[in-house]
């Protein structure tokens, strides 16, 4: 083995440009896999932790009835803050939120929206609930860049909202929208207007109700309250964890076919040294090699590929995933309408798992597409292959 | 085995397919080399001297007879066998040379060294010493593609002569080579044959060649026709 290794890269070096084309393509598939993967990793890092910053901080509490999914256990979804929450209520390590449907009359289009009531001195969340404090002549109301562009409503527009009180009485008031924020967590940008929560419990006449609430830390241990379910940080984030899986499971087929082509100048490699080296082979034969052993010889040069790729790809990859990792990969679209947590610059998060993983499968498949070709001369004819004759 | 015979061949038949017929190259060979012998096979094309030396060089079985090469039987040996009998005691020297063109003069002749697993300043050793033998120590780092046919042709030599193999086979060595390579390559190998006492057979029906042998075996369609010993050694 030591020799084949040995011999093989006498042969592959001696082979110049034909050996350094194939390793540059084959290190080409070592980094875009490597950083795609990496980009998923950071997608799913990044997208856990904006929505911990930003939507469900260290955990939730829902009510019972609550169902984000369907508008209609909205009027049923509230009561009144558990007195065990009241004083992590009061130190701000939990945050009850009220939610309801409203509609909004922008531009004189009626509008379907979900209402939020959050405190205004609330620090779990990201969102600038400190404009919700403003002195107007209109209840403050903040949204997300997504809904303003939906709607068309700007900083310092007025929109009319109407909803339902908790006894199904219409009414209608006007609100200011006092700011709009940025947050790569579709959830709570599309369709959400944020309001003081005292104003949305008095305008829906459930003092001290709410429909969530949040807490701050996901690593005190969380007990289970009558009426209320627990949500953990992990449940929560799960539904990232799937679509990233569904991604990534679609990013395969992308790798395959990179393996694919690097594969195709592999054993397209492979097939013309065998014609082309048949001398060679006869030669290895007379000189006291078994056809066997000629066989592993092929095998080993292929794969050294692998190995050789590895080695370039590291010489110009490292610094471009080190880079990448830095400065991000700025997708060249608007993600806030993809409907999925992704922020506008996604990092990639690279794992020694990760290029293990990488260089383990691509040298384990440049094996095999090596291997295939070079059983073809335990068929060969010594005596033919040592004078060129075709086989 | 004959007293001091390193091969001895025995009715010796050579038969391959040819669509649905047999072509039979070689018809009922009896031979013995002794130790030592610088012996060539003559004859024109399709005489059977490179199936003859094929056979004896281990790259092919016979169809009928024996060839007993260095006490062993060509015909009994399993692929394992004949490679290790090859790598341990048989050089070649082919027409075309069959130099590894991407490895260097010093590789080349290091390659046999290399699969016998010699340490490492053995083979330097061996290898220079061959190289001197040959007169192409200053082109060690040169590669084939670099070299006149005859220096391509003494790498060979100087390859086939590096582990002192008992028997040296060679096909057509001077076929490539003009007349002053030729005789000075020639002049190369029955010096090694008289210094190391190793056995020399070709396959020629080059005259220069068929000039320097010490015993001529005349081939004529796969039959010994004619078997002179010209010099005894």
């Amino acid at each position: 083995m030591k020799l084949a290794i040995k011999l093989a890269y006498r042969n592959l070096i001696g082979a110049g440009l034909r050996t350094w084309l194939n390793v540059i393509v084959l290190s080409f598939s070592f980094v875009v896999i490597i950083w795609l993967k990496g980009v998923m990793t950071g997608w799913d890092h990044q997208a856990k932790t904006d929505m911990t910053n930003w939507e469900i901080g260290g955990g939730q509490y829902w009510h019972e009835a609550y169902d984000p999914y369907d508008p209609f256990t909205l009027s049923e979804s509230h009561a009144p803050v558990p007195g065990e929450f009241l004083a992590a209520v009061a130190a701000g390590e939990m945050e009850p939120v009220l939610i309801t449907q409203a509609n909004i009359y922008p531009e004189g289009r009626m509008m379907q929206v979900m209402l939020r009531g959050i405190n205004p001195d609330q620090s779990i969340f990201q969102l600038p609930t400190r404009l919700l404090d403003s002195a107007t002549d209109a209840t403050p109301a903040i949204i997300g860049a997504m809904m303003a562009k939906t709607s068309h409503l700007s900083a310092g527009d007025y929109v009319t909202l109407r909803w339902r009180d908790a006894n199904g009485t219409f009414d209608a008031t006007d609100i200011l929208i006092c700011g709009i924020f940025n947050a790569s967590v579709p959830a709570i940008d599309a369709g959400q207007v944020y309001i003081a929560l005292d104003k949305l419990q008095e305008m829906l006449l459930l003092p001290g109700e709410a429909t969530i609430v949040t807490f701050r830390s996901s690593d005190l241990p969380r007990q289970e309250v009558a009426g209320w379910v627990l949500k953990t940080s992990e449940e929560l984030t799960r539904q990232v964890d799937e679509m990233i899986k569904t991604k990534s499971a679609g990013q395969s087929i992308l790798y395959g076919i990179l393996l694919l082509l690097a594969m195709l100048a592999i054993f397209d490699t492979q097939v013309l040294s065998i014609f082309r080296r048949q001398k060679e082979i006869g030669t290895y034969i007379a000189l006291g090699y078994t056809r066997q052993q000629v066989v592993g010889l092929f095998t080993v040069e292929g794969s050294m590929h692998a190995i050789l790729a590895a080695v370039v790809a590291a010489a110009y990859g490292l610094p471009f995933l080190a880079w990448q990792a830095k400065a991000g990969w700025t997708m060249p679209v608007d993600t806030s309408e993809f409907g999925m947590a992704i922020a506008q610059t996604l990092y990639p998060v690279y794992s020694l798992g990760l290029v293990i993983t990488t260089i383990v499968i691509v040298t384990i498949t440049t094996t095999i597409v090596s291997y295939l070709p070079s059983r073809k001369i335990a068929k060969m004819n010594p005596t033919d292959a040592l004078r060129g004759k075709l086989q | 085995m004959e007293n001091n015979s390193i091969i001895i061949t025995n009715n010796l038949f050579k038969r391959f397919p040819m669509g649905k017929e047999e072509f039979t190259a070689l018809r009922g060979i009896s031979l013995h080399f002794g130790n030592g012998e610088f012996a060539g096979l003559i004859g024109p094309s399709g005489s059977g001297k490179t199936t003859l030396l094929n056979i004896l060089g281990s790259l092919d079985v016979p169809s009928e007879g024996e060839a007993l090469v260095l006490g062993r039987s060509i015909g009994k040996l399993n692929a394992r066998q004949a490679a290790r009998l090859r790598k341990e005691n048989i050089g070649f020297i082919f027409q075309s040379y069959n130099l590894l063109a991407v490895h260097t003069v010093y590789e080349n002749v290091e390659f046999p060294l290399l699969l016998l697993n010699l340490p490492s300043a053995e083979r330097h050793r061996m290898t220079m010493e061959a190289l001197e033998w040959v007169g192409l120590t200053d082109k060690i780092r040169s590669k084939p593609p670099q070299l006149s046919g005859g220096q391509c042709q003494r790498v060979a030599i100087a390859r086939a002569m590096v582990k002192k193999p008992s028997l040296v086979l060679a096909d057509e060595p001077t076929a490539n080579l003009d007349a002053s390579n030729s005789h000075h390559i020639l002049q190369t190998m029955e010096t090694l044959n008289r210094e190391l006492k190793t056995t020399f057979i070709f396959a020629t029906h080059d005259e220069k060649v068929i000039s320097y042998l010490h015993r001529k075996i005349f081939l004529l369609d796969g039959r010994v026709d004619k078997d002179e010993i010209i010099r005894s050694n």
